[in-house]
């Protein structure tokens, strides 16, 4: 049985970097060329589960080619359009494709996508699915029935540093760990002392966590998700510098803001989750302005 | 009209964490299907007492879904208790939520509001019961998980959460947010901590009994 080599070198303690595509709408796959980007510079490569709720290619036949293509792919799988039989069948499937890594999520409401009128499902949510593939593991489906033969993943879930109230946060990221995950990535870093006072409350469930990290692509951005993302605060000061910023000068910025966000979670957490939202070109050279390669 | 079912003893048990309880019961519906009579009232009350509770009143009310009547019965002595006390309601989803919202103690639902296929009753507030046959109340501090949160969630809140409102509308209020607060302020946030079993969804169709039992007969059975 091939493992995880994501909780392989989690296990050894080494600070891990785990990236993430998402599947264009169609079955055009030059979006996986995406992925060639970051060949042998990350450990690990999320695949998001319909993003946003927009209808698109999935993503447990994208995290197949990506192993196809050598890459360890992350399966985001949510419970927004799948209820509890198609979750656990696509568990199994996903299993015999060859994924390890499962991270499970609540999922958007359809409201926010492209198909506003769908049934949102939520048969299951992040905790209860994430119990659910623990059953798998042990051999048992929900209900108790013997399984022939059983998976093996490394099971992840997500946190949000930024979270108000955070206690709440908390406490849903314990249940998660209750019920089986094994790593957690962040939402979006970029206050980095209020992600430290969030690690040292953490701390205690030793649990490796991979601080979240978004390239701002202008300051209208940063601003725009202030406003609208769930527990995400872009300080003044990286605002200012992108606003600064001139036009062809604005990548090198915000590759900069990345970097020292980076270098300022090496000590504070086991790895950093880069999502970079379509400019995967630049993540080489964000892992080497963060000393990372 | 709106149906409820007695929940298992052994659930009522689990849900009540105080010592000393308050046995709340609606004289409307709830008495009509037999969750609040005398009878059941008092079987409930001895089972509880053999467990080691402490029944410090009965109280009866004509219609709990009125909040100003359960404020006018209650607001006299309610304050008398504080220490390790629960309030175990005998009414449907509708009547929990209504003491929830004018009492601030821990609430309890005795009973499952069951679906009918839709037949919703005929109450104006804002308090709404989806009649979801496994009655949530007891862990969400009376407010229920399955109207007030967008995707009906029962552990906890999604990522979406914005301060205080929900991810698909900036101006409804989070469920879960309003959970958390009234948790917090009855000093019983570690309920949040406890796992719940996904939903039980074959309780949302109504058996032939039960379609047989409540409205369906009463039709039939007015004559011209
Ligand atoms: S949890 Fe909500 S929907 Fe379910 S019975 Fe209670 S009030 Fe009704
Ligand atoms: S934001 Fe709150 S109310 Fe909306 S779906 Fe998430 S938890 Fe439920």
């Amino acid at each position: 049985m091939e493992i995880s080599k994501l909780q392989k070198k989690l296990n050894e303690g080494k600070f891990v970097i785990t990236s993430e595509i998402g599947p264009g709408k169609g079955t055009n796959l030059e979006f996986l060329k995406e992925a060639d980007e970051l060949k042998d510079k990350v450990d690990a490569i999320n695949v998001t589960d319909l993003q946003s709720s927009v209808m698109r290619l999935g993503s447990l036949a994208t995290c197949h080619l990506l192993i196809e293509r050598g890459f360890e792919p992350i399966f985001q799988i949510t419970c927004r359009d799948r209820n509890r039989l198609a979750l656990q069948s696509d568990l199994l499937s996903a299993y015999v494709l060859g994924i390890r890594n499962v991270l499970c999520l609540t999922g958007d409401h359809p409201i926010l996508g492209d198909h506003p009128e769908s049934k949102p499902v939520f048969d299951l949510d992040s905790v209860s699915l994430l119990k659910v593939a623990s059953m798998l593991m042990e051999g048992k489906d929900m209900k108790g029935n013997q399984l022939d033969g059983s998976p093996h993943f490394f099971l992840g879930a997500v946190v949000s540093p930024g979270y108000e109230p955070l206690e709440l946060q908390i406490i849903k990221m314990e249940k998660k760990i209750e019920a089986g995950a094994k790593f957690f990535q962040t939402q979006a870093v970029y206050d980095l002392k209020k992600f430290e006072e969030f690690m040292k409350k953490v701390e205690k469930y030793k649990v490796p966590i991979l601080g979240g990290i978004v390239l701002l692509k202008s300051a209208g951005m940063a601003k725009y998700m202030n406003e609208n993302v769930a527990g995400v605060s872009v300080p003044d000061r990286y605002i200012e510098m992108m606003a600064k910023a001139k036009k062809e000068d604005r990548v090198k910025v915000s590759l900069q803001i990345g970097a020292e966000l980076i270098k300022g979670m090496k000590g504070m957490c086991q790895g950093v989750h880069i999502m970079p939202l379509g400019w995967d070109k630049y993540v080489p050279e964000l892992l080497s302005l963060s000393n990372l390669i | 009209m709106i149906y409820s079912e007695l929940k298992i003893f052994e659930e009522i048990l689990k849900i009540t964490k105080e010592e000393n309880l308050l046995l709340l019961a609606c004289n409307g519906c709830a008495e009509v299907c037999k969750v609040s009579d005398d009878k059941s009232i008092s079987e409930i009350e001895e089972k509880l007492k053999t467990n080691g509770k402490k029944i410090k009143r009965i109280i009866k009310i004509d219609f709990m879904c009125n909040k100003n009547l359960i404020v006018r019965k209650l607001s006299r002595f309610i304050n008398d208790f504080s220490d390790n006390f629960g309030i175990l309601v005998f009414s449907c989803g509708i009547g929990v939520q209504c003491v929830s919202n004018v009492i601030e103690k821990p609430i309890y639902p005795a009973t499952n509001t069951i679906y009918l296929g839709g037949f919703q009753g005929l109450w104006p507030g804002e308090e709404r019961c989806a009649e979801c046959g496994m009655c949530y109340l007891g862990i969400t501090g009376g407010i229920c998980p399955i109207t007030f949160c967008t995707k009906q969630l029962i552990n906890g809140p999604c990522g979406g959460t914005n301060n205080g409102k929900c991810e698909i509308d900036s101006e409804k209020d989070c469920g879960w947010a309003l959970i958390y607060e009234k948790l917090k302020r009855i000093e019983k946030l570690e309920i949040l901590k406890e796992y719940q079993e996904p939903r039980n969804y074959k309780l949302c169709e109504p058996t032939g009994k039960i379609r047989k039992k409540i409205f369906y007969d009463v039709d039939k059975n007015e004559e011209l």
